[in-house]
């Protein structure tokens, strides 16, 4: 079916983007002008202090030693320690993105349905006053800033009605003791809500858009033509056969929409305070915490790279016209 | 010439939208000096101390910031940062998207093979975390934004343009324009190129609105120059004034409410645009 050294070589090739991005990132921190250190030493640190912390985070160094140590510790899964928090990168990473996978999976879940739907429903009405109105409203939807969508929201739900949390994950004064208990308590969900669906109003525009167009172009194939001979009722059309057929692009449009998403939600987690891997890389920037802001991005670039080659397979199963397998 | 865009812009009602809104713009931009009521940085002062979180008034339109500072003369003056950041990053991605897609088609190969890698690997890079690792890199300025928008949009232009390159370069005219003795150079700039210009113009229109909402999220995470007003940076500065618990939605409406506007008129530009090019879609 189809040729699986292919696949491996496709694999294999993902391995040396993500080398070179980290590679890329790697040198753009170090490069960076001024100390890595200014924002972790108080002005009272003494000279052995100073030089003991230079020691601990191996900026003594050769910049060519630093790199082959950050590559082989990054195979680890060793990001260092955070300069701001003194605590291991990966145990920050690890604690911030399953708040992340859950805000965007969530908030993809609903813009997809929602999309799809609208998406054929347009499609299905072309030409119509309701199409006429839509298509300018969707258009604007995507224009318009998710964190300002994020301010309206607050501003309206939370300030002027109080009916929503105005950030985080948890009332004031309640902590999660373990990532479980904070997935199975109702208050997450709760404040999970005022995120999601600003983040959903944002992504559905391209499903919608996408499944319009694509079920305009099924409807004019010959088989829905044949359908239309065999007398089916064209509710029946659309839903088993043209929408079926129109739903192929808008599922690679959904895996590769986690990875843009994962990228984007650096505004999203930030307006509504969420702790994900977003708001954790903002804060490293901003705070020069180098280890943390490089384990933040290098993960960030990982799930999208990973996620553009699960599209590319996904593509390989379910369209049978697309074949890896060289022609001769 | 100038008949026939005209006729295309009456009968495509997006992309006359689209450039209502952008001549719209371009206006106060131009004339924000004369339409600004205040000088948008300064803090004002009443007679009873310090103009913050006025009311609209005919003194002050949409009110006075949590500084005392003039929101309605910030409006008008960040339109110009809006369309200069949106302008040059077109310009930026069509150029490079051009050129790139001009040699990797024209000479194929191992150069093809190296510039294609390249737009993989940029293409690999999670866009805004990205401007903002170069904004922290560069010191901030809202050039960072049109550099960053250059160095990962000019994949899908440069694509699409080899596409169009591949096939130019089988065409009769340009084997005639070999044999007779022209460079590479001169083929690729004077045949080629203005065969591909739409397509350009196309990647670059798209460009704009994205410029303008990656330069209003990097503001508003605070990675924004400060001595610049921008509609991203009077969000910023309402988010972090507690403007949203004061309800104080004058303040961050409008200045949201020009970003969509200018976002949504590159969008129909192009929208429009892709239908004169390929009047196939419209049917």
């Amino acid at each position: 079916m189809f040729d699986f050294w292919s696949i491996i070589r496709r694999f294999l090739y993902m391995i040396f983007v993500l080398w070179v991005v980290a590679t890329i990132i790697f040198f753009m921190f170090r490069l960076m002008p001024g100390s890595p250190l200014t924002a972790f030493i108080g002005t009272t640190f003494t000279d052995e202090q100073h030089d003991l912390l230079v020691k601990r985070f191996g900026l003594d160094k050769s910049l060519f030693e630093q790199y082959t140590l950050f590559l082989f510790n990054t195979l680890k899964g060793d990001f260092g320690l955070s300069f701001t928090y003194n605590k291991p990168v990966i145990d920050m990473i690890v604690e911030a993105l399953p708040n992340s996978i859950i805000l965007t999976l969530f908030s993809l879940i609903i813009a997809y349905i929602f999309g799809v739907i609208a998406g054929a429903y347009l499609a299905w009405k072309r030409d119509t006053l309701i199409e006429g109105i839509s298509i300018p409203i969707v258009l604007t939807t995507r224009s318009a800033p998710e964190f300002w969508l994020g301010m309206i929201a607050l501003a309206f739900f939370s300030f002027q009605l109080d009916i929503f949390p105005s950030g985080g994950t948890s009332a004031a004064g309640v902590i999660y003791e373990t990532t479980l208990s904070k997935l199975t308590s109702l208050h997450f969900y709760y404040h999970l809500i005022l995120p999601s669906l600003v983040l959903a109003l944002y992504l559905q525009g391209l499903p919608l858009l996408l499944m319009r167009s694509n079920m305009l172009e099924v409807m004019q194939e010959d088989f829905v033509t044949m359908s239309k001979m065999k007398g089916l009722s064209s509710w029946r059309i659309v839903i088993y056969h043209a929408a079926r057929n129109a739903l192929l692009p808008v599922a690679t449009a959904f895996t590769l929409g986690v990875g843009f998403a994962f990228g984007g939600n650096v505004v999203i987690e930030t307006v509504f305070s969420w702790p994900g891997l977003g708001r954790l890389l903002v804060f490293a920037v901003s705070s020069s915490d180098y280890p943390l802001a490089q384990g933040a991005f290098i993960f960030l670039t990982a799930i999208l790279i990973i996620m553009n080659f699960l599209a590319d397979l996904m593509y390989l199963f379910l369209d049978p016209r697309v074949s890896y397998k060289t022609k001769n | 010439m100038i008949k026939e865009l005209y006729k295309i812009f009456r009968e495509n009602n997006y992309a006359t939208v689209g450039v209502g809104i952008y001549i719209f713009f371009i206006i106060i931009a131009i004339f924000a000096d004369l339409i600004a009521t205040n000088d948008p940085l300064r803090i004002n002062f009443s007679s009873s101390g310090l103009a913050r979180n006025l009311p609209p008034s005919l003194e002050y339109f949409l009110g006075t910031t949590s500084n005392g500072r003039d929101i309605f003369s910030q409006l008008i003056y960040g339109s110009r940062n809006a369309l200069a950041v949106g302008l040059s990053a077109a310009l930026a991605v069509a150029i490079l998207g051009t050129i790139v897609g001009l040699i990797s088609g024209f000479y194929g190969g191992w150069i093809d093979n190296l510039i294609m890698r390249l737009a993989d690997i940029a293409l690999g890079l999670p866009f805004l975390p990205f401007v903002i690792v170069l904004a922290a890199f560069l010191g901030p300025s809202s050039w960072n934004v049109v550099i960053a928008i250059g160095l990962l949009l000019w994949p899908n232009a440069g694509r699409i343009i080899r596409s169009q390159v591949l096939t130019l370069r089988e065409r009769g005219y340009i084997e005639s324009a070999k044999v007779s003795g022209c460079s590479n150079f001169r083929i690729i700039f004077m045949h080629i190129a203005p065969n591909i210009l739409p397509l350009s113009f196309l990647y670059g229109s798209i460009a704009i609105g994205w410029a303008i909402l990656t330069e209003a999220s990097v503001s508003f995470l605070g990675f924004g120059p400060s001595d610049v007003i921008s509609w991203g940076y009077m969000l910023q500065d309402a988010y972090s004034s507690q403007a949203l618990s004061l309800k104080a939605y004058i303040w961050f409406i409008p200045p949201g409410i020009c970003i969509v506007l200018m976002v949504v008129a590159g969008f129909f530009i192009s929208r429009g645009y892709e239908e004169i090019l390929f009047p196939k879609i419209k049917k």
